[in-house]
């Protein structure tokens, strides 16, 4: 997602390489396999994939097995999440469970400088070793990068994902804020599936999606959540920042908002929008920094002012309703990141990284597990690298940072934030 | 106020304490072995003996103490506030505290802000790295802290981990450092490690108090750190309940928060949990029953070699030495290659001694009957011992390894070898070595792993790998590095499982480590058809299996498995047939004396530590060096080295800054930094500046500036800049300039032109973290050089706000100036190598391109590799001095970093040039490398040739690095051969 929008003719040189690509015949037989990240988000998304006529499923093997397909698949030195992806994947094919003449893999491809845009290449590298190198893969990109004549998305579709998007993010945001305090066990979890099946035929059946059409539901599951009972003083809120894949996802992070919440906490998880948005600007600061083509430059700046004002949308929906606590408007986000790093810094979750941290310690939510996968490069900087200077000017910040990988022990991990949440504990 | 109970369960021990108001009623500390829940009722019911069963508030902290509190439905306290909860229940006025426990380090700030802090979870050396290190020595712990007060020098040994540090002492171990140096030495690691780690740029000031079994039993360690803190007696508090600090604190947690309860229900609770059945992840067993043993045994036992009766033998015979890093192995042979005497033994820290002893006893049984004609060493302390006894010749022991696993399998066309400290293997194509694969230093779960591991459970390790054999339920202890293993370990451990688990678990871990991460294989045909097993710890049997599961192949185990490099020596030795051998005669070796005195080289700047070992007779071996000139003898005409040639040229430019009209600027030669210097110095020398360059980095240098390292997994290449920006501050420039660079210059050789991370972005991180650049004018901005004519604007705008009279029209010109100077720069890199080229070829020598990335020029960064490689007469060049002479490559992968893609078409030239090999060097931390290194493996080997990685950190560890340049050589002489024979 994040792109280069320098003069470089170079793009794409070997992205042209030959590769099995997704026919249009594809589109009717092959199912499409999806690594799993965010649970709520990717069934949206997926819904309005099987809308456009795909065989869609998101893979959701854990376990040692997926584990240890990574391991032999991928170079061990490299990042986690790589791994993690790529082995669900192999573990996917080898299970028996799809026709392999008959199935797709699809994974997200950003452009910037960080290794993590590699993955797609280390993919096709994994797949030719285990001899599934006949599988197509499929690249979701929003620049271009990899094109396929099956798989192709219009500027409505992506309109569509990015409410998908914005409906995640709301559902989970509310069920973060409602979970710790039910009085009826499970009542959270039931709202959210029950939600999850609504909007999934609401996806599923429209051909065009706005603000208008997505209101009145997001309107609903506010009050619904709302009117959920819930008792307890408050809890201590944690928030929870880093890596995107190691922050969401429960593989890759050994269940951490489960176990932060079984310790009795609250979990403040900032959302997906923030990344997409996140990557857009990094093309508009691209440009202020560095020059370029104009037109490329003019489209980021509408792209991000629709994503901007989206937000503010939802934000003053959550407002209005009164019950919950919204998230911080984007504008406000970026300008905190000031004083701390600038927003030059665009590799990996970079600049967003810490500005996330700064704005969660303005919320008052000290405690914060900064998550990445073992030798994380762009966390190197925008992490650990940070918190230095985030302590030095907020002395109640209690940040802890853990990290991710296959040799990892959870008792290790778990000891460390056990550690954050005592210091969250006397700090109350 | 009550009684209170704390139970502080940590990694190897329990720590039992009932306190009854403020006087400690009983205590107790044990180690557990594992047997966690086991030991911790033992202690119960003593404690229940003494104090009785009164009614007592009880709660439960340590690392492994969080499993069976919450097994056992008790109050947990998180053990680095138990310890704050002490502290401030004793009421002491600390401002730090430091507490070392068996794997965790801990730091708490008292005042001025009060901070508690744990290592991160690749920092696993404290308590079980000292026991570690102490089995390394061959001594107890006891006598590792005796021994450390006896210090009279400290060599630098990394502190990042225990395998790394290992990996620094053994060299030293062999080269005949002395142990109470090597002891402190130890302990200094330590207290480093801790500094580094923990402290990340909190300065430890004002009265500390030091808590924690190792600091309160070795004095040596107390020492160091208060030599390191600077901590007078009033300063440093070490109290008399060191140890029981955590259970104190938990005693005190209780006593406020957990409900009433008597010991006899705790143990109660213990005792029922025991029962549950295991919930941790486990493997498949070894073998499902006796028989299936049975046959694996008469299987392997069929790889046998003919052993003779010394005493009753005649005629000539041959003697192999491997002195290999942890053991030591002799074998002698008769004419027909059959074993006439072998001997098998740890080094006990001393293998001169050993070696002597044994061939004393060797030239006794021989006597006049057998007549010994060729000696050959091998292994790491090759050059010692054939200095030391006159051995004949030496050999590399891949070479030497090779020659025996021939004997036994002449079709042979894969090795692997797991030692005690390292895992070889190799490939084995038309009678050649062919790519060789070793563990580096973060992988290094090997044999001497298992044996630390049996000990500190409280076995040998003969039974502990019996133990395996059997277990019912395997535990999956992942595959990576010896201190993730740690950890889980202690996970299975609060998971309830058992010693015969666990040692099931570590054998199928070496395995999966060997064969993921060494040899990185996906199927056992990649590997070949004829597998030869060996070393030591493939006589451990569950290993053995463990493998051929994990290929599902059988392979050839050779009965004298732990042998083969002494054998494979001895077949040489064979080969040479001299009609005398030079080793010392018996007297020579009764006589015999050895010394080791550490020096320090002070025939150039880099001081290397060296250790001058003196034999009786006057012969004398130097170690430690990086260069040839400490030894006496007049330097060989080294090969052309074009990393020298470049740290020249940046040192002389360096030396150029002339005083300027606007006063001085610092740069920081590190990172990028080697690639730009010629760059910035010539821009801001134009713009009036007087240039200041910080010297090539040193480890003093780096020391530094370590204690404001926020992350101690990013490459040492980073870490340096910190020590960098502290010479500069010591200098006294105004202004340090050191933009970040998220794009390079664009060569035009990938899909883009970035730089890594960590390269674009750590004058960001320097900023966040290193208060002290608050004092000057320090530059960071966010810049392109990839087009001048914006990077003249971007700099401009950027720079008047500083300088306000400087004009574009200047900085154009300068920046002009500044692209020709980088230009010819690479343009003289060029010719300089063609010119080593062509020079190289008219005697007909080798030449190795030694690729990485501009800032491994840096020889505390390459740690003298070139200088070794250039002084066994082998042609050196840099990536970036034939880069061009390659189209650029299409690769599998994104090729989107400048100075990778460099490396690929450096990769591919080479692999155009029959006289040519490729070294690539890697900077441990390196994630792209991770993408790298197949790739430029795959453009090598699909040329036919050779691929060779060297992983490369704080470590300063050439022996390993010498085996595989030596082994390379020798496969490339080995080639050479054949492609003579085949043109005639």
């Amino acid at each position: 997602m994040e792109q280069c929008t320098r003069p470089c003719s170079q793009c794409a040189g070997a992205l042209k390489e030959e590769r099995v690509v997704f026919t249009q015949e594809m589109k009717k037989t092959h199912t499409i396999l999806i690594p799993t990240m965010l649970p709520i988000h990717f069934r949206f998304m997926a819904n309005i994939l099987e809308q456009k006529g795909y065989k869609v499923k998101i893979l959701e093997n854990a376990g040692r097995s997926v584990v240890d397909e990574g391991l032999k698949n991928v170079h061990n030195d490299t990042c986690y999440p790589a791994l993690l992806v790529i082995g669900q994947m192999i573990d996917a094919l080898k299970s028996g469970e799809y026709d392999l003449d008959k199935v797709a893999l699809l994974i997200t491809q950003t452009g910037g400088g960080c290794r993590a845009s590699n993955y797609i290449h280390l993919l096709r590298k994994a797949l030719q070793k285990s001899g599934f190198g006949y599988i197509p893969v499929i690249s979701l990109n929003i620049g271009g990068l990899e094109k396929n004549p099956g798989f192709t998305l219009s500027v409505s579709d992506y309109e569509k994902l990015m409410y998908a998007v914005i409906l995640g993010d709301l559902i989970m945001l509310l069920a973060n804020q409602c979970r710790p305090y039910e009085v009826e066990e499970g009542e959270t979890d039931r709202t959210v599936n029950r939600w999850i099946e609504v909007m999934s035929e609401f996806f599923r059946g429209k051909k065009v999606l706005n603000w208008g059409r997505m209101r009145p539901y997001c309107t609903q599951i506010l009050r619904d959540f709302a009117a959920i009972p819930k008792a307890g003083k408050q809890k201590i809120r944690v928030g929870v920042v880093g890596e995107i894949y190691v922050k969401y996802s429960p593989l890759g992070n050994n269940n951490l908002e489960d176990f932060l919440h079984s310790e009795g906490a609250e979990v403040v998880v900032p959302g997906l929008l923030d990344f997409c948005l996140y990557c857009v600007y990094n093309m508009i600061e691209d440009h202020k920094l560095y020059g370029g083509p104009k037109g490329k430059y003019w489209a980021a700046q509408a792209v991000y002012r629709y994503l901007v004002g989206k937000k503010r949308k939802l934000i003053e929906l959550i407002r209005e309703e009164g019950t919950f606590d919204p998230p911080e408007d984007f504008e406000a986000i970026r300008a905190m990141a000031e004083g701390y790093i600038s927003t030059g810094m665009k590799m990996g979750e970079g600049w967003l990284l810490t500005a996330e941290m700064v704005e969660l310690i303005h919320k008052g939510i000290n405690n914060i597990v900064c998550t990445q996968p073992f030798g994380c490069l762009p966390n190197h900087i925008a992490g650990k690298g940070m918190i230095h200077l985030i302590k030095e000017k907020n002395p109640q910040a209690n940040i802890v940072a853990v990290d991710y990988d296959p040799g990892a022990s959870e008792v290790n991990q778990q000891n460390r934030i056990k550690l954050m949440l005592a210091n969250a504990a006397m700090a109350q | 106020m009550g009684l209170k109970l704390g139970i502080d369960i940590g990694s190897t021990t329990v720590k039992v304490v009932i306190m009854d108001g403020d006087a400690i009623l009983w205590r107790r500390y044990e180690r557990h072995f594992s047997q966690v829940r086991q030991k911790t009722a033992e202690l119960l019911e003593a404690a229940r003996q003494v104090v009785g069963d009164q009614p007592l508030h009880a709660a439960v902290s340590g690392s492994a103490g969080f499993g069976v509190a919450k097994l056992i439905g008790m109050q947990f306290i998180q053990e680095v506030f138990a310890t704050g909860q002490a502290i401030r229940y004793f009421g002491i006025d600390a401002d730090a505290v430091i507490e070392l426990g068996g794997e965790d380090a801990k730091i708490l700030f008292l005042t001025g802000g009060v901070e508690e802090r744990m290592n991160g979870s690749c920092a696993g050396g404290t308590g079980a790295f000292i026991d570690q290190m102490a089995t390394l020595l061959n001594v107890t712990t006891d006598e590792l802290d005796e021994l450390s007060l006896q210090h009279t020098r400290i060599y630098p040994i990394a502190s990042r981990c225990g395998v790394f540090a290992k990996t620094d002492i053994q060299p030293l171990l062999n080269q005949g450092a002395r142990k109470e140096d090597l002891a402190a030495s130890i302990f200094q690691a330590v207290v480093n490690q801790t500094i580094t780690g923990l402290a990340q740029g909190r300065p430890i000031e004002g009265k500390v108090v030091f808590l924690g079994g190792p600091l309160y039993f070795l004095k040596g360690l107390r020492e160091r750190f208060q030599e390191t803190l600077k901590l007078d007696a009033d300063h440093a508090f070490f109290p008399e309940w060191s140890q029981y600090a955590v259970a104190i604190g938990t005693a005190v947690y209780a006593d406020e928060n957990a409900p009433e309860t008597t010991l006899s229900q705790v143990m109660e609770r213990i005792k029922s949990a025991s029962e549950e059945s295991h919930s941790g992840r486990y493997l498949e067993p070894l073998f499902q029953n006796r028989g299936e043993y049975e046959e694996f045994s008469r299987r392997h036992s069929s790889a046998t070699v003919e052993e003779r009766d010394l005493s009753s033998y005649e005629g000539s015979a041959y003697l192999g030495i491997d002195c290999g890093s942890t053991t030591t192995k002799l074998v002698l042979i008769g004419q027909e290659a059959e074993i006439l005497y072998q001997y098998y033994s740890s080094n006990q820290g001393n293998p001169v001694e050993l070696v002597r002893r044994q061939l004393t006893e060797v030239r006794r049984l021989c006597g006049d009957r057998v007549a010994i004609r060729g000696v050959v060493t091998t292994g790491y302390g090759e050059e010692l011992i054939q200095n030391a006894f006159h051995a004949d010749a030496g050999i590399v022991e891949t070479v030497a390894h090779f020659r025996a696993a021939r004997f036994f399998d002449p079709q042979v066309d894969f090795i692997l070898d797991i030692g005690g400290q390292d895992i070889k293997c190799f490939k084995v194509r038309s009678n050649a070595i062919d790519s060789i694969m070793l563990n580096e230093a973060c992988s290094s779960g090997c044999g001497s792993f298992i044996e630390t591991f049996a000990k500190s459970m409280g076995y040998s390790t003969e039974e502990f790998a019996q133990k395996g054999l059997f277990a019912k339920y395997p535990v999956d202890l992942g595959s990576r590095c010896t201190v993730f293993m740690n950890s889980s370990v202690k996970q299975a451990q609060k998971d309830g499982a058992t010693v015969e688990d666990i040692s099931a678990g570590l054998s199928i871990s070496v395995v999966k480590n060997a064969v993921y991460k060494v040899i990185r294989a996906t199927s056992a045909s990649e590997l070949g058809h004829n597998v030869v097993v060996q070393g030591g710890t493939f006589y451990n049997d569950a290993v053995l299996r463990a493998f051929e599961r994990e290929l599902g192949a059988n392979v050839t185990r050779p009965v004298i498995a732990g042998l083969m490099g002494a054998y494979g020596a001895a077949l040489s030795a064979r080969e040479i047939n001299l009609s005398q051998s030079s080793l010392l005669s018996l007297q020579e070796l009764e006589d015999f004396t050895h010394t080791a005195k550490p020096a320090v080289c002070g025939l150039c700047p880099n001081r290397c530590n060296l250790t001058v070992n003196s034999f009786a007779g006057g012969g004398k071996y130097i170690s430690g060096n990086r260069c040839e000139r400490p030894l006496g003898s007049r330097p060989k005409e080294s090969a052309p080295n074009l990393y020298q040639f470049k740290l020249k040229r940046l040192v002389d430019l360096s030396a150029q800054g002339k005083p300027g009209p606007r006063g001085k600027i610092g740069l920081a030669l590190g990172m990028n930094m080697y690639e730009n210097l010629p760059f910035w110095h010539t821009f801001f020398t134009q713009l009036g500046f007087e240039v200041v360059v910080s010297p090539p980095s040193t480890v003093e240098l780096f020391a530094k500036g370590r204690y404001t390292i926020p992350s101690d997994t990013v490459c040492y290449p980073a870490k340096l800049m910190h020590g960098h920006m502290e010479y500069l501050l010591e200098q006294g420039v105004p202004t340090i300039f050191y933009p970040s660079l998220t794009y390079n210059f664009d060569e035009k050789r990938g899909d883009n032109h970035y730089n890594c991370p960590v390269v674009a972005y750590y004058p960001e991180l320097l900023h966040a973290n290193l208060q002290k650049l608050s004092q000057v004018r320090y530059l960071y901005p966010y810049l392109s050089t990839d087009d001048p004519k914006s990077f003249v604007r971007e700099i401009y705008t950027y720079l008047r706000q500083y300088v306000a009279d400087l004009t574009k029209r200047e900085v154009k010109q300068a920046a002009e100036q500044a692209y020709q100077v980088y230009y010819r720069w690479h343009d003289d890199l060029r010719l300089e190598a063609e010119k080593a080229i062509a020079e190289t070829r008219a005697r007909g020598g080798k030449i190795i391109v030694l690729a990485g990335r501009p800032y491994h020029v840096d020889p505390e960064v390459n740690h003298g590799i070139d200088r070794l490689i250039s002084g066994l007469g082998v042609t050196v060049l840099t990536e970036d001095s034939i880069f061009e002479l390659a189209a650029p490559q299409r690769v599998r992968v994104l090729n989107q970093w400048t100075y990778h893609a460099r490396m690929y078409s450096a990769a591919q030239y080479v692999a155009t040039q029959p006289d040519m090999e490729l070294v690539q060097l890697v900077s441990f931390g390196c994630g792209i490398d991770a993408i790298t290194t197949d790739e430029v493996r795959d453009i090598l080997e699909s040329a036919g040739k050779l691929y060779t990685e060297l992983k490369i950190d704080e470590i300063n560890n050439l022996g390993a690095v010498k085996i595989r340049i030596r082994s390379l050589l020798e496969a490339m002489e080995e080639r050479r051969r054949a492609r003579e024979k085949g043109e005639n």
